[in-house]
């Protein structure tokens, strides 16, 4: 079977500046995949070009076995990829509700987004408490919360975080995480970039390292996670 | 005082018409923060295009009816400005999208002497005033102490109506979520799966309507226009919507009824008459941006991640 993501040799620039140069990974459906390394290491401009935000300079970016690379941001939505980017973006001047029914912008069946959306409330039962008020009076773990709720309105085959631990305290973070597994669980596949690698990678069937725009190293989380590279470089440990 | 109430009547009506114009300003800033220039030249177009269906597609038998020859010929108006509007986006304003902010800029005032030229070269004497029927609504109304023109009470209604029913469009349908998400934050709409082409090109449609409807409004009320028009009141409503505090809606009516309410009375009971009444307006305009930058209602700080 062919992966459900497959990028390869894939190169971003922004004018002059290369921020991608390399980077070649795969995503299997139903897998959990993460993409660690360090800062300005290129991993949002991944995800970014995956989405159809950005175009490629070089490269492919195949899902389900066809070439998206170049499609336009709302084509790639519609073929299954959902995108919640890094910082949250979720739209302050909004209420919850309405940014749940914007990640279901493509979706016409009333009922099927009634009932996600109660889902999510079930999930986060804060948002479900304050539907009615704008995103922007929210913390910053309740807006992540939102926009993993609203990122899973459109019923992705494939969905791409970026650091949705970032600025969590340890609780909420751990519930983010545990909603990630349970995402998966339910047949959603996940491609995760995380500053917090430990617990990406304990979470993850894969995980790749990028370093400097190129895919170094890659293997089962728990082998990453036990890789002396790794845990030098990501990890904190020397 | 019936001076006063008729004035404060005449100032309504003139903020009505300078309202559905400004809702077009402030629409297409909000989405992709463009001053559109040429945009008062849409509600000129739209006139002549009303003028256009009276003069020379009505047969001679309806022209007289008004409640025939009215509506089609808001309906000319309304499609010449929109089709002017969709060609002017497309080919003047969508290569542009991603250019430094001046290059739209000045396009817009390039697009707006287009537009004026072109009037003047291809409808008859369109710079000196040509006369608008009006047989059909130079009724007056009498409301109380003051009484209106028919075709006044007829703008203001019209007015109101298309800026709640625009309010309602876009805090309540889908598209117009679309269009607030796209004005917020384009990229993330992108992510949702909203295609900003589309929401773009909409705005334009709906703000060239309306300027579209109020030009054949306002030619049946002043009862003759030309290919000036367009930039007089362009700069009215402009100002109303900088007043009201630009990229909002409520802001856009609210500012233009101020401005007609100061233009009115300011030429009534102010010296120098109507011949000095847009100072007043220009006055009120740089008070209200020294103590309040954003507008009426404008936000403080847009936060645009
Ligand atoms: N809009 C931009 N214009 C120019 N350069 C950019 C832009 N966005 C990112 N870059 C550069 O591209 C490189 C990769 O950035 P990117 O955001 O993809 O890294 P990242 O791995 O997501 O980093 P972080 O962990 O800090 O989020 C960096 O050197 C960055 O400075
Ligand atoms: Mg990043």
């Amino acid at each position: 079977m062919s992966p459900l993501l497959e990028v390869g040799d894939l190169s971003v620039a922004y004018g002059a500046i290369e921020a991608v140069r390399d980077v070649t990974f795969s995503v299997d459906e139903g897998q959990i995949v993460s993409l660690i390394g360090a800062n300005g290491a290129g991993k949002t401009t991944t995800l970014r070009t995956v989405s159809g935000l950005l175009r490629p300079r070089a490269g492919t970016v195949r899902f389900d076995g066809r070439d998206i690379s170049g499609l336009p941001a709302h084509s790639i939505l519609n073929l299954g990829i959902a995108h919640c980017p890094e910082g949250r973006r979720t739209f302050g001047r909004m209420t919850v509700e309405e940014n749940l029914l914007l990640g279901a912008y493509t979706r016409d069946d009333e009922p099927g987004i009634q009932s996600d959306i109660r889902r999510v409330y079930e999930l986060f039962p804060v948002l479900g408490q304050r539907k009615n008020q704008k995103a922007g009076l929210f913390s910053g773990g309740e807006q992540q919360m939102l926009a993993i709720g609203r990122a899973m309105m459109s019923r992705p085959r494939l969905l791409m975080l970026d650091e949705p631990s970032m600025g969590l305290s340890p609780i909420m973070t751990n519930l983010i995480f545990q909603t990630i597994s349970e995402l998966q669980s339910q047949g959603t596949t996940i491609l995760l970039v995380e500053q917090n690698a430990l617990a990406a990678l304990a979470l993850s069937d894969h995980g790749y390292v990028i370093d400097l725009g190129a895919t170094t190293l890659d293997g089962p989380g728990k082998e990453l996670l036990a890789d002396e590279r790794v845990r030098s470089a990501y990890l904190g440990e020397d | 005082m019936t001076t006063l109430l008729q004035q404060i009547a005449n100032g309504i009506a003139l903020g009505a018409t300078i309202g559905l114009i400004a809702l077009g300003y402030t629409m297409v800033y909000g989405i992709i923060q463009l001053i559109n220039f040429a945009h008062g030249e849409v509600f000129m177009v739209g006139a002549f295009g009303g003028l256009a269906v009276h003069r020379w597609l009505l047969p001679e038998a309806w022209q007289g009816d008004w409640y025939i020859s009215l509506p089609l010929m808001i309906v000319g108006g309304v499609v010449v400005a929109v089709t002017i509007a969709l060609i002017m986006e497309r080919f003047a304003y969508r290569p542009l999208r991603n250019a430094p902010r001046l290059a739209p800029l000045i396009t817009a005032l390039g697009v707006s002497i287009v537009l004026q030229e072109a009037i003047r070269i291809w409808f008859p004497n369109a710079e000196s005033a040509q006369a608008y029927p009006k047989a059909f609504i130079d009724a007056q109304v009498d409301l109380g102490p003051v009484s209106i023109s028919a075709s006044k009470l007829l703008i203001i209604v019209v007015s109101v109506a298309l800026s709640v029913g625009l309010q309602l469009y876009v805090t309540k349908s889908r598209m117009g979520r679309a269009m607030r998400a796209t004005a917020q934050d384009r990229d993330t709409a992108r992510l949702m799966g909203v295609n900003p082409d589309r929401v773009i090109v909409l705005t334009f449609l709906i703000g060239a309507a309306l300027a579209g409807v109020a030009g054949v409004l306002y030619g049946v009320d002043i009862t003759n226009v030309d290919n000036a028009i367009g930039f007089q009141n362009g700069i009215f409503a402009f100002t109303a919507a900088v007043l009201g505090g630009i990229g909002s809606l409520r802001g856009a009516v609210i500012g233009a009824f101020i401005i007609g309410l100061i233009k009115t009375l300011g030429g009534q009971y102010m010296p120098g008459g109507t011949q000095y009444d847009y100072v007043w307006i220009f006055v009120v305009l740089i008070f209200v941006l020294v103590f309040r930058p954003q507008g009426l209602f404008g936000e403080a700080e847009r936060v645009r991640a």
